[in-house]
């Protein structure tokens, strides 16, 4: 049950998320904090913080942590199995059909289309997170915080593994 | 020693590529192309091009597709677990050291001080999109289909899947326009 449950949380974002793997964050929280209840908004962001700090692909750094807390190392094979193998799937025997259609305008539109959509979980997520920190260590501190990263994030163009150590760093002082 | 070089070339692009899959594109492309020289330039762009058009992370469907071209199955999971494994694993190792030692006062301060900063990154995130929708839809229609979004999503909690199966159904069944079709062909000829 508890396998079946890691395969659709993962399924479902692994197939509706069109934009890579940063695109599925939101449909990940949607299916893992909304629906199963496995974390809550402040866990589910120490897992992006952390998997945003190191490198690698984000969408199996989710399934692979999130399936393994839930259902052991069996767990995170079938989550990271329901992340990958669709569209992996769907890429290789599709591939001479696709091949064929790439340039059809209605293929190209597809992933223009999904895109608002996918905008909009991303903001809702955003106010989730930002509201979550709000009740937490109050509004001076989050919105200190925020303007400090945004500025060394889009501004000074820091890379985001010093900024999370720097957070941390913070974090560990201040807001113990 | 070929799935040697499938390891280690996927190996290489995962670890080094920060900022999630799409972003480690580039590194691919250089072990891919310029250091194994398993695929041209054309190739390389039209594999990229297939996985655009198909949804899920896109460092899995290169990583799976160019190792099932280069070594067939087992090509395909050397990339596969050269891509995924190392960084999963860090995660899992780093934050269950984080759970077992979250009742500690400062362990806890950096669970707190974490939260704005991610929800910088989604926010920062956010914008590209919507930059990017505005780039194909311009700014009125962008505005209305967040608008709708919003609405299905919030007001009458629809689960995103419907939504997003109602986007790619109006996609693909939308009668072409001429102006698609124009800059189709440009950039068939280009």
């Amino acid at each position: 049950m508890i396998y079946w449950q890691i395969f659709l949380a993962f399924f479902i974002p692994g197939i509706l998320g069109y934009g890579g793997g940063p695109a599925s964050i939101p449909l990940v929280e949607n299916e893992v904090v909304d629906r199963y209840q496995w974390m809550n908004h402040q866990e589910f962001s120490e897992m992006i913080a952390l998997a945003n700090a190191l490198p690698g692909p984000i969408a199996t750094k989710m399934a692979g942590y999130v399936g393994y807390m839930e259902g052991g190392i069996f767990g995170s094979a079938v989550g990271l199995f329901a992340t990958v193998a669709p569209s992996l799937i769907l890429m290789i025997a599709l591939l001479s059909l696709i091949l064929k259609h790439k340039d059809s305008p209605k293929v190209k539109r597809m992933s223009n289309y999904v895109r608002p959509a996918i905008a909009v979980l991303m903001g809702i997520l955003t106010y989730d997170f930002f509201f979550d920190s709000f009740h937490d260590i109050g509004g001076w501190q989050t919105f200190g915080i925020a303007l400090i990263s945004l500025l060394l994030l889009e501004k000074w163009k820091v890379h985001p593994v010093y900024v999370i150590s720097g957070a941390i760093v913070y974090g560990a002082f201040f807001l113990s | 020693m070929k799935y040697l070089n499938i390891f280690i070339a996927f190996f290489r692009s995962g670890i080094l590529g920060y900022g999630g899959g799409p972003s480690s594109i580039p590194l691919v492309y250089d072990e891919v192309v310029k250091r194994y020289k398993w695929m041209d330039d054309e190739d390389f762009s039209d594999v990229l091009a297939l996985g655009n058009t198909l949804p899920g992370p896109i460092a899995t469907k290169m990583a799976g597709y160019i190792g099932y071209r280069v070594g067939g199955i087992v090509g395909m999971l050397v990339a596969l677990i050269a891509t995924i494994l190392p960084t999963a694993v860090l995660l899992i190792l780093f934050l269950t050291v984080l759970q077992a030692y979250k009742d500690i006062a400062w362990v806890n301060g950096i669970s707190k001080a974490v939260v704005p900063v991610v929800g910088v990154m989604m926010g920062v995130l956010t914008w590209d999109f919507i930059k990017k929708s505005k780039g194909y839809f311009g700014w009125l229609m962008t505005t209305v289909l967040v608008i709708v979004s919003l609405i299905v999503l919030q007001v009458l909690s629809i689960h995103p899947g419907i939504l997003i199966a109602g986007l790619l159904a109006a996609a693909l069944l939308k009668k072409s326009k001429q102006a698609d079709e124009n800059l189709n062909k440009k950039v068939k000829t280009s």
